[in-house]
């Protein structure tokens, strides 16, 4: 049967839409002139004028200490859920999933003025601290639906042969389930850090004085900054996230052919 | 309290926590202070008041949420109907090109939510190229902006909104039994009707995920209209923001909050109980429908 060139058509054409801004900001990042819009030679200045910016090294520093203390927790508890979630069939479990699922869908600008409203009403002082706790919160959902997966391809028959065998409940948990998840729980923790990395609405609701995350940064360069060095910078991102990305398929990847 | 019922506390116990001072407790927050007044120095007056939920109700106000409606509205309908062609055609490529497709359409989520948007703010730029080529071809007058319009913000709400709809519909179309649609054909029906009443049917809760994960974060849009929707392209979202960082008004912020959440919510817990009721009865192996 002749199949259709439509879906093709349209496959490609969504993925240069996909690509193609990324590409032409990459390109205008070795671009010597001012405003991009014509091409003045190769040159690498915006990126040595973007060594020089102080205040987004340190916004740097300030995210990436958010995103691994944010991550960790966030393992932790999206973990757990994901095991109760599994495990578990009552109302508690039920609740528990509402939980979870909901923060997923609910637009940012809602967590965000919601935990602001809870900050200022209790009287805690805005800063790293708020932003942490706003991005344990999101993250938790992200790792749960992660391991939740990973957990349904799960073959339960070593658990009970664990069991059969003498292990007690805490035992099977760490020997023979948590090793087995592991996979799963990297790709969570992957993906928590970078969307706490990449947050910019709920964090620039909760941030308080000193505490320039840098998607806050890059907000305030985008509104009255030099394009240029925004390019550079964007550049050099993708260049990280492609190669986390590269490197975490291959890991995943790997351990999942039996 | 038994064992097992200890254990099951233990292990839900962090999350559930967590997720209820963090998540539950500030959403009923957001309602309760939609009752209260306002101080001057930006603060949450006390005793109650419905003056703020009434204020609502001006004709400015009105405005801004048609404007999100209905931008929502068509960023879903391109979304979905961008995604199930190309859903399909990945679901139907042999393995290897499935990987790599699927990884195409996966790192653009892992990038940069803001520089996605500044990438396309500096290709709608006046000095930019696609402006460049559209006052060439004569489709656009020189002085015709094309950025900071509602156009732009569709635009851009559907390029950072379509990985989002992709996904799901592939998931479902993979799953997806094709000797359905071929069995279908053989049986008379033409390619068309074999498209909409067989697959389209059978991919019903990708399409349903991807309406939900594409609408709902939609009508709270807020960086999008901000940085390429100007003073005449403002949803929700901007108005959220505005009366919290620029007017610091929180009772007002939060009446428009509880708004917007209300009009999340229904939907969404509606669709929810439905698939976790589906989702149990399918783990269950069916017995206890």
């Amino acid at each position: 049967m002749k199949r259709s060139h439509f879906p093709l058509f349209v496959t490609v054409l969504v993925l240069a839409f996909f690509y193609l801004p990324i590409l032409v900001l990459v390109v205008n990042s070795f671009n010597a002139s001012r405003f991009g819009g014509t091409w003045e030679g190769f040159s690498l200045r915006w990126y040595s004028r973007l060594l020089r910016e102080g205040e987004i090294w340190q916004a740097l520093e300030n995210s990436l200490l958010i995103a691994l203390s944010a991550t960790g927790l966030a393992t932790v508890l999206g973990t757990t859920a994901a095991m109760a979630l599994h495990r578990y069939r009552s109302r508690l479990q039920n609740a528990h999933y509402a939980l979870i699922f909901t923060p997923l869908v609910v637009p940012e600008v809602l967590t965000g003025i919601s935990l602001l409203l809870l900050f200022v009403a209790i009287g805690m002082d805005l800063g790293l601290f708020t932003i942490f706790i706003a991005h344990v919160t999101f993250c938790i959902s992200y790792v749960t639906m992660v391991v939740l997966g990973r957990l349904q391809d799960f073959d339960f028959a070593v658990i009970e042969a664990a069991q059969d065998l003498g292990a007690g409940w805490w035992t099977t948990t760490r020997r023979v389930l948590l090793p087995l998840l592991a996979p799963g729980i990297v790709a969570g923790a992957l993906l928590a850090f970078t969307l706490s990395m990449d947050d910019f609405v709920i964090s620039f609701f909760v941030a308080g004085p000193g505490s320039t995350t840098l998607p806050i940064r890059i907000y305030s360069m985008i509104k009255h900054g030099s394009p240029p060095l925004i390019n550079a910078l964007s550049t050099i991102l993708l260049v990280v996230t492609f190669s986390v990305l590269l490197v975490s398929q291959r890991l995943i990847g790997g351990k999942e052919k039996p | 309290m038994s064992r097992r019922s200890y254990r099951e506390w233990l292990v839900s116990f962090p999350s559930v926590t967590w997720l209820f001072a963090f998540f539950l407790v500030p959403s009923a927050f957001v309602l309760a202070i939609a009752f209260k007044p306002s101080t001057p120095f930006g603060g949450i007056g006390t005793g109650w008041t419905v003056a703020t939920l009434r204020s609502l109700g001006n004709p400015a106000y009105v405005v801004v949420l048609w404007r999100t409606v209905w931008i929502s509205l068509a960023t879903t309908a391109i979304c979905i109907l961008l995604a199930v062609p190309a859903g399909y055609f990945i679901a139907r490529s042999a393995p290897r090109l499935r990987r790599v497709l699927l990884l195409m359409v996966i790192v653009p989520f892992w990038t940069s939510f803001l520089i996605r948007i500044f990438a396309w703010k500096v290709l709608l730029h006046p000095d930019g190229w696609i402006h460049g080529l559209f006052v060439a071809s004569g489709l656009l007058r020189a002085d015709t902006p094309l950025l900071y319009s509602s156009g732009a913000i569709l635009l851009v709400m559907v390029y950072t909104s379509l990985p989002f709809a992709i996904l799901p519909v592939y998931a479902a179309a993979e799953k997806f039994d094709f000797r359905l649609t071929e069995a279908a054909r053989d049986l008379g029906a033409s390619a068309t009707r074999a498209f909409l009443r067989v697959f389209l049917p059978g991919i019903r809760r990708g399409l349903v995920t991807a309406l939900l994960v594409v609408f709902i974060p939609a009508l709270g849009s807020y960086v999008v209209p901000d940085l390429v929707g100007g003073t005449g392209g403002e949803m929700i979202g901007n108005k959220i923001a505005q009366r919290t960082f620029v007017d610091r008004n929180l009772p007002q912020a939060a009446a428009l909050s509880a708004g917007l959440m209300l009009a999340v919510l229904v939907p969404l817990l509606v669709v929810l109980s439905l698939q976790r009721r589906r989702v149990q009865g399918a783990l269950n192996g069916g017995e206890q429908q």
